[in-house]
């Protein structure tokens, strides 16, 4: 083992908060060497972020504290170093990247001056600086650098955004770069193309690369070494193999355990009555079309998940199916009439048998009403479903259903959790007792565990109530444990559907085929044999 | 940006448009219009002649498109103290207001956005402190409480500054004071707060992240993005100067178009205050335009 | 939601349930003792809205009775009688009684003019937010015109042409504030329009009415309470100024700002004529400020523990 250039040495952060302190990491230990690639790995409030936050001397004091703990960058101890001398660190040194690159850059100026700054501010001249960031904008991979280099961070689609940051944080070729969660909110094949990138540049200049991430994918397809951490505290460190393979410590394997694409694959169930027939469905807006004929059927209790990347025009559909927008054209039978052309008389029975759950649980549900009313408005608009008296207790037989105490009725949402909230938004939609759940990106938001018992929720509550349930998607792994057919789409159009074992087995299309290589297995072997196959598509 | 000027200017003429209709029509319907141009003391027979020139008799429609055409030809009528046309009447003592108000303004953008950006630097410090003090006594004083206050003061008691006129350059420190607190209070808020987003924003990190410098930092990452909310405020204050305007310059015999203004109420000058009317909203228009200008000059995410 | 934030999130996320199942006033109670310059300002405009209505009842004949050997009476001294604690006025009446008893016009010129603004203005920007029709388009424009001017202005122009009275007062001031909560009510309805529990009451099948009273209204309300305490304050200077000029409620009804107006001439021998008024003014216009500071905090449910917690610090 190599010398470690950067290493953490029994670090404890507080933050103050109103409730009290709260200790974010406590003794935490790690160290990265040259050439080698780090993942710290855990869930949102793992504290997984705050030592890198610290070595970039970014924790603001207060309402962060630094307890104990030094920070060894070529064996000298950063946090004793001036605010000053750390300056000059920054940058030239050790450079970072961040999640949500559009707020992470500047949008008042060009991208080409925040890539010159952090070479002129280091003293660079300007001129250089100008020609090296016109160099490294064709480096990390952007079409017409000298176009590219004039234009505002807006202008840029995420992933190039992402390569902005890249550029600029490799301007200094610096000896470390940390990324933190780089590649969260973007496609997966774009996701892919970042992480090749970065391996690339770290191939090239031979810096020492630390990623922070929740995802087990990019662990299994980038590091050599992870970091597994849980409340503040490092629970596990190894290969990624070894932690996926044999997991030691009991959070660790209920980790692994939980990560989704490892299940049974559904077989699909045959003969079930037929729920939803859309044929030719069509959206535009003035004349940009969204949606260009979509066929789609959902039987009665089935799961069919739509796939695909931003842009695919996936959660048009369900704007369409509930009526949140009008369609441009086609047509969607149930149960014998037209959702698109239905009178509106008509369309309030129906809105009792679809239902919607959405993305952000914190979003979805009206801060200024408690749970019990959250429920039961549900009742107010449709009275006949259930008389008055009968509300108290059906929305504690809904809480118990899906989970919760029935006590939480009295509660607002911002007490719950985000998975809880995701449950309370399940149980007002189960209050209608609908035929039809859509669910969009209705699990995306939550920790892996949360996600894995929210599907399972959503399969029993299946199977018992018989509902069946549109699941709109972009992971990958989550849709082959849960749906039972898939239908995958691309700009508008349907690029292929079947049943689930067939698209994610055999898939027909080359799309498909992309769209599956792209996506990240949490098994390092698996992640080895995707490489293997990209490799060989690209060839 | 052309489409954009022109767009703008149909929006203002239409809010013109709707302007001068309220006057005419509040003007004849509550009242005799005699009322309003001519003294009160006026006879009988001077109302009747002037009936009879203005076609007052007429339909009130006819009416209507007369008091159009005379706008078209930004004949407003002629002042009934001076003789002289209401237009130039308005003109000349609009300049003096425009100089008080382009002063002051300028007084208040500098010390509101240095204080401001400060105290957003560090909250909860001593120029913090200071800062929500003048924000509060600006957004809860009277302006014409806190000029006879400072003429008591300054004038009265120590006999340092003149308390009325424009003779010298001494005359404008009160008015231009008294004028300065309200604004000034209001925008160091909104620089403030808009500075403690900019300075906690992502961007701000990433600048941190490359190791700029606390002074750049401020200025040339924070501020720029800080500057949004605080000009759509300016534009806001600038046109609400006009307000503290009729006070100040009423206290301060300041010969303003808000002094005008006040004066031709009370003497019933009714074709001044036409003009006084319209002059400030042309104004206050260009002035709009200017902030929208400013606006996409600051901020790349909008081209109009 | 990023990553970064999470020690704090997590934290705040687990809200006790104790404080939250307090009833609802004995909550902002807490919160008001927890915020001492808060719960002064509310203590001083309860004492203000007490002498405006009982003030002319108790003081009103005290208020007008004209002695002449009290003129321009200094204050400090109480030989005269408590009332005179703040001296007389230039017709000898006591300036403390005549405070007293002007805090009735003062705050009902404000407090008209704030309810009936609040009112129309935050029903147009409901509609104009929400409707997708032709109202969306118009009623914005009508904000536009009415901003196009200087309120005082518009104010003195109106009020040139229809008689000062205390409604005329009353109507023009609402007029004039009407697009401050226009604007904001439709900000605010265009933005939680889109948000996805407007959605989910949608797709369950929500009427317009609903949507818009029980999800979008209960949302805006505070915001618009907040900026209604603020521009109470910005009303009643506006009404003193009006007063002040001389075109605002006429002698011998009594407001604050004709006080300060009245006693201008004698500013050189008797400064408290027009100093005591204005200092009621201010008193109140900062109570009304940071009373509106704390209902900013205390009525958003994402900032209101710092109340809470602030309390249980002191505790």
């Amino acid at each position: 083992m190599p010398d470690p250039i950067l290493e953490v040495r029994d670090l404890s952060v507080t933050f103050e908060t109103a409730r009290g302190p709260v200790r974010a990491v406590r003794n935490v230990n790690w160290h990265l060497a040259r050439g080698e690639v780090l993942a710290i790995l855990g869930e949102s409030g793992s504290g997984k972020s705050v030592s890198a936050s610290a070595v970039m001397d970014l924790i603001d004091i207060p309402p962060g504290r630094i307890d104990s703990g030094e920070i060894l960058f070529e064996g000298r101890d950063l946090l004793k170093m001036s605010p000053k001398e750390r300056r000059k660190i920054n940058g030239p040194r050790i450079a970072m990247i961040f999640q949500d690159p559009l707020s992470h850059l500047n949008p008042v100026w060009t991208v080409g001056w925040q890539i010159e700054e952090a070479m002129v501010i280091h003293g660079t001249g300007r001129a250089e600086a100008r020609s090296k960031m016109i160099e490294l904008l064709g480096k990390v991979g952007l079409p017409n650098p000298a176009e590219a280099a004039a234009k505002y961070p807006h202008q840029f689609s995420g992933g190039q955004r992402q390569r902005v940051m890249i550029a600029m944080a490799l301007a200094l070729k610096p000896d470390v770069l940390i990324a933190d969660e780089p590649t969260t909110a973007l496609d997966v094949t774009v996701q892919a193309q970042i992480l090749a990138l970065l391996e690339d540049l770290q191939r090239e200049t031979g810096m020492g690369l630390l990623i922070i991430t929740h995802d087990l994918g990019v662990v299994a397809e980038i590091a050599d070494r992870c970091i597994v951490m849980n409340k503040g505290e490092i629970v596990e460190t190894g290969t990624p193999a070894q932690i996926h393979n044999d997991p030691q410590h009991p959070y660790t394997k209920k980790l692994i355990a939980a990560a989704p694409g490892k299940g049974q694959m559904s077989d699909g169930g045959d003969g079930r009555s037929l729920l939803l027939q859309m044929r030719g469905a069509t959206k535009a807006y003035g004349d940009v079309a969204v949606l260009h004929g979509i066929d789609l059927d959902i039987h009665a209790g089935e799961c069919v998940a739509v796939v695909g990347e931003s842009g695919s025009g996936k959660s048009t559909v369900a704007k369409l199916i509930t009526r949140l927008e009008p369609a441009s054209g086609g047509t969607a039978m149930w149960k014998g009439e037209d959702l698109f052309t239905m009178p509106p008389r008509r369309l309030l029975e129906v809105r009792r048998e679809v239902q919607m759950v959405f993305q952000d649980p914190t979003q979805s549900l009206n801060p200024r009403m408690s749970v019990q009313d959250i429920i039961s408005e549900a009742w107010v608009i449709h009275p006949d479903i259930l008389p008055r008296h009968r509300w108290r207790d059906r929305v504690a037989e809904l809480l118990e259903q899906v989970g919760l105490e029935p006590d939480h009725a009295h509660r607002y949402p911002h007490q719950f959790s985000g998975g809880q909230r995701q449950r309370v938004a399940i149980a007002r939609a189960l209050a209608l007792e609908p035929r039809l759940i859509i669910c969009d990106e209705a699990v995306s938001a939550l920790d892996v565990q949360v996600q894995a018992q929210v599907i399972r929720l959503l399969a029993r509550l299946g199977r018992e109530l018989n509902i069946a349930y549109l699941f709109i998607a972009h992971d990958l792994p989550v849709v082959r444990d849960f749906a039972d057919s898939v239908v995958v789409m691309k700009l508008g159009r349907v690029v292929e559907q079947g049943p689930v074992r067939q698209i994610f087995d055999t898939p027909r299309q080359d799309y498909t085929r992309n769209l599956m290589a792209a996506s990240l297995d949490p098994d390092p072997d698996v992640q080895a044999a995707r490489r293997r196959q990209r490799q060989e598509m690209m060839a | 940006m052309g489409r954009f000027i022109a767009r703008r200017t149909v929006a203002s003429a239409i809010s013109l448009a709707f302007l001068v209709m309220a006057v005419f029509f509040l003007s004849r319907l509550t009242g005799d219009p005699t009322d309003l141009y001519l003294p009160l003391d006026a006879s009988q027979e001077v109302r009747d002649n002037f009936r009879e020139l203005n076609g007052l008799n007429d339909p009130i429609l006819l009416q209507f498109a007369y008091y159009l055409g005379d706008m078209a030809r930004l004949d407003f009528g002629t002042s009934l103290r001076s003789a002289e046309p209401a237009l130039a009447v308005v003109l000349q003592a609009f300049q003096w207001t425009l100089v008080l108000a382009l002063v002051t303004m300028a007084f208040v953008t500098v010390a509101a956005v240095i204080l401001g950006s400060l105290a957003a630097f560090n909250v909860g410090g001593v120029l913090d402190r200071v800062a929500t003090f003048f924000s509060l006594i600006g957004a809860s004083a009277p302006d014409f409480w806190l000029a006879i206050v400072a003429i008591v003061i300054f004038s009265v008691n120590f006999g340092w500054l003149p308390t009325s006129g424009t003779g010298s350059i001494w005359h404008w420190i009160l008015p231009v004071s008294v004028l300065f607190i309200r604004p000034f209070g209001l925008i160091l808020q909104v620089v403030r707060g808009s500075m403690i987003n900019a300075l906690g924003s992502a961007y701000v990190k990433t600048a941190r992240a490359k190791g700029v410098a606390p002074q750049p930092i401020i200025f040339t990452h924070a501020l720029r993005n800080a500057m949004l909310p605080v000009v759509t405020v300016m534009g806001d204050q600038a046109a609400g100067m006009l307000n503290g305007a009729v006070i100040v310059e009423t206290i301060f015999g300041f010969p303003g178009v808000g002094k005008l203004m006040i004066d031709s109420i009370l003497q019933r000058d009714f074709a001044v205050i036409l003009a006084a009317i319209m002059v400030t909203a042309v104004a206050i228009f260009i002035m709009n335009l200017l902030i929208d200008l400013a606006y996409a000059l600051l901020d790349p995410r909008i081209r109009y | 939601m990023t990553n970064q934030s999470t020690p704090n999130t997590a934290a705040t996320r687990n809200v006790s349930a104790s404080a939250e199942d307090a009833p609802m006033l004995l909550r902002y109670g807490r919160m008001l003792v927890a915020d001492k310059t808060a719960l002064v300002a509310a203590i001083f405009l309860m004492v203000m809205v007490l002498c405006a209505i009982l003030g002319p009842m108790l003081l009103g004949d005290l208020a007008t009775r004209q002695n002449l050997r009290g003129r321009n009476a200094p204050p400090f001294d109480i030989s005269r009688g408590w009332a005179f604690v703040l001296g007389g006025d230039q017709l000898g009446r006591p300036l403390l009684a005549r405070i007293i008893v002007a805090s009735r016009n003062t705050l009902m010129v404000a407090a008209g003019a704030v309810a009936a603004s609040l009112v129309i203005g935050t029903g147009l920007g409901l509609i104009a937010g929400y409707s997708r029709g032709r109202m969306s388009q118009i009623i914005p424009r009508l904000a536009d015109v009415i901003m196009s001017f200087p309120s005082l202005l518009l104010a003195v122009i109106v009020l040139f042409m229809l008689e000062p009275a205390v409604g005329n007062i009353i109507l023009v001031l609402a007029i004039t504030r009407i697009p401050v909560y226009l604007r904001t009510a439709r900000a605010e309805v265009l933005e939680i329009r889109e948000r996805m529990f407007v959605q989910a009451a949608l797709v369950m099948g929500a009427s317009s009415r609903r949507i818009v009273l029980r999800h979008i209204l209960p949302v805006v309300l505070p915001t618009l309470l907040t900026i209604a305490t603020l521009d109470f304050a910005f009303v009643m200077l506006a009404e003193s100024s009006l007063s002040f000029l001389g075109i605002g409620i006429q002698p011998p009804e009594i407001t604050w700002g004709l006080m300060v107006s009245q006693g201008r001439p004698y500013l050189t021998n008797a400064w408290w004529l027009s100093f005591w008024p204005g200092l009621a003014i201010i008193l109140t216009a900062l109570s009304l400020n940071l009373l509106s500071n704390w209902l900013r905090v205390a009525l958003d449910p994402q900032q209101n523990w710092r109340l809470e917690a602030r309390r249980s610090n002191d505790a």
